[in-house]
């Protein structure tokens, strides 16, 4: 129990981290609600032992973050895993580009565990947590 | 109070060019015609962080005048060696017009986000070609749309009701009130499963499989628009669907060319491709042969995941396959407002649409070398200039780990993360609300932004701040301020 489990990692637009971007800027609250958080389908979430808005550490080849556990309202996609786009998601994308510019924000191999207790960075405290300057 | 008309939204690469605004003084009362997003831009405007002149001094940034910001930013760019010039996508093609001057003077490299969402569309483009056309012939003509790869409901919000399946054409009627009959129906569909468990009856699960589900709604009418998605999620779009094939990340290459192979009354020797059975491509290849106009609009879903512009080609190469039997077209759904716009200006000033190197005197195209990611993983540049973008927030952290080391200018009109972590901001006015200008909608079609407000006291618009560093670009390298653009351009 509450043991991770391997996922395939996708990053993208969704409409609230659009509106909330757009609307209330990025160092606002509603900014970090909506990109901070993993969508994940309820089996999985079930599998490891989490529940809505608990926070996950989802960690690949290139880094890890802690976010929010949230049902995917795209489900059933067992063993997909969904960050919006933005600072949180771009911890743990894959740079590579095979030579055409373009970095692998999808189709990422991951690992997503629970993190009982850790925080979810705000995005302040996540630029300086990883560029050391914010 | 007034009411300003045929506002253009200066968002995604729809580019609606008929939001309504009511305005008192500076506020931005009701907004009409707009989707959530646009909404949100607009009924926000003027309650914004908005950024301030600064340079960052003895590690924390300090406000300064614009001048100052302006003149050090000048200097960064005038000692480096290899600066890149990046953003574009956000912001006016005259903007882009003195950004080109200045990657010259400076011999930089320019790229924009064309290099993180559409770049391997565009490699694919130049292989293969493009079976383009305007989004009002997908309104009037279209009667199938297929979305590869993209999210209209959560990207392009506006594009299902303006161009394609909701829209009313000259030759097609809408199908927004089968579709809504449709919705209405899942959820009433949802509510008595709800019941039935709350009653403790267990219902047969049916388990998860990749593959096709189709709407309930039955057999398509003769006049229908039919829609297909393609996407690993059950989307918002996904839902709506007459058909939608849930694929695995990663396999839409495979799925495109077993289609191509069926569509050229070829057999496939196996059972299923990529864990899609082959009877559910051999439908779905049966519904596009016999469509009268079809399209295919696709996403960043096939150029960010595995096979990059090889995805582009096949889907391209699927599409001029399907015009022997019927008519189709292809299109790529582009994000930003302009990044049409900046592909557009740089091709038909340097012949190239996107990370061009220009520190040799005369323009190198080479992405995977000259792309900036590419070179920021390299660890190439010496200095970073972003203007209407906010690539901390959006580039991988190997990027941006690199970008730190070096110099790093932000051109912005609002706080960002990536204005936060400059060495230098210089404010700006909000382009097409604040500023007018040219932008290319995603099908080429250039639409003039309307100027809403006007920008507060020492927001300049980019093309002015642009013009400016320039100026004192040439200053510093002992060159007199010559005229920039043409006059009456």
């Amino acid at each position: 129990m509450a043991e991770g489990i391997k996922v395939i990692l996708l990053t993208g637009r969704t409409l609230y981290q659009g509106t909330d971007m757009e609307a209330k800027g990025k160092t606002s609250r509603e900014y970090w609600e909506a990109a901070a958080q993993v969508r994940m389908d309820p089996e999985d979430m079930a599998r490891i032992g989490v529940k809505e808005g608990d926070p996950v550490r989802v960690s690949t080849a290139y880094g890890s973050v802690v976010v929010r556990a949230v049902k995917s309202a795209e489900a059933p996609h067992p063993g997909v895993v969904f960050i919006p786009y933005g600072p949180w998601a771009n911890m743990v994308t894959n740079p590579t580009t095979h030579s055409t510019g373009m970095p692998s924000y999808k189709g990422v191999d991951a690992f997503v565990e629970p993190a009982p207790g850790e925080r979810v960075l705000e995005l302040k405290e996540l630029l300086r947590a990883a560029y050391g300057r914010s | 109070m007034r009411v300003v008309k045929d506002v253009v939204c200066p968002f995604c690469g729809c580019l609606c060019d008929d939001l309504e605004l009511e305005i008192e003084g500076r506020e931005v009362k009701a907004v009409r015609n707009a989707c959530a997003v646009g909404e949100a831009k607009f009924l926000h405007y003027g309650k914004h962080e908005r950024t301030r002149p600064m340079i960052r001094k003895n590690g924390e940034l300090v406000e300064v005048s614009l001048d100052e910001a302006i003149r050090k930013a000048a200097e960064i760019l005038a000692e480096a060696k290899y600066p890149v010039l990046f953003g574009w996508s956000s912001t006016s093609c005259e903007a882009v017009r003195v950004g080109l001057q200045l990657a010259e003077e400076v011999g930089a490299i320019i790229d924009h986000c064309s290099s993180v969402c559409h770049g391997p569309s565009v490699l694919a483009i130049q292989e293969v070609g493009l079976a383009g056309f305007t989004l009002g012939q997908s309104r009037h003509r279209f009667d199938l749309i297929i979305y590869w790869g993209s999210n209209p409901l959560d990207s392009h919000f506006r594009h299902f009701e303006r161009y394609s399946t909701f829209s009313e054409g000259r030759f097609r009627p809408s199908i927004s009130r089968r579709s809504i009959t449709q919705f209405l129906s899942t959820l009433a569909e949802r509510r008595i499963k709800r019941v039935t468990r709350r009653l403790l009856i267990k219902e047969r699960e049916e388990g998860f499989y990749f593959g096709a589900r189709r709407a309930p709604s039955g057999p398509f009418k003769e006049r229908d628009r039919k829609l297909i998605v393609v996407d690993v999620r059950r989307t918002r779009a996904a839902k709506m669907a007459d058909f939608f094939l849930q694929v695995k990340p990663n396999t839409d290459y495979e799925i495109i060319q077993a289609l191509r192979m069926l569509i050229r009354d070829m057999e496939l020797d196996v059972d299923e491709v990529a864990g899609i059975p082959v009877e559910v491509l051999e439908e779905l290849a049966d519904i596009l042969v016999n469509a009268k106009v079809g399209v295919l609009y696709f996403g960043v879903g096939l150029t960010m995941s595995k096979g990059k512009h090889r995805n582009i080609e096949a889907a391209i190469s699927l599409v001029r396959d399907l015009n022997a039997r019927a008519k189709f077209h292809i299109l790529p759904m582009r994000g930003h407002y302009n990044v049409t716009g900046a592909d557009v200006v740089i091709t038909w000033t340097t012949g190239y649409p996107y990370a061009v190197d220009l520190t040799q005197g005369y323009p190198r195209y080479n992405p995977g070398e000259t792309s900036t990611i590419d070179v920021l993983l390299r660890d190439d540049c010496d200095a970073f200039l972003c203007i209407a973008s906010d690539p901390v927030a959006h580039f991988p952290r190997r990027a941006v780990e690199n970008m730190l080391k070096h110099p790093l200018i932000a051109i912005d009109p609002v706080v960002s993360a990536t204005t936060l972590v400059a060495d230098v901001v210089i404010p700006s006015a909000f382009s097409g609300i604040e500023v007018g200008g040219t932008a290319y909608r995603m099908d080429h079609v250039p639409i003039t932004l309307k100027k809403v407000f006007e920008p507060p006291e020492g927001y300049l618009p980019d093309e002015e701040i642009l013009k400016r560093i320039l100026a004192e670009v040439r200053r510093i390298k002992g060159k007199a301020a010559e005229a920039l653009v043409p006059a009456g351009a």
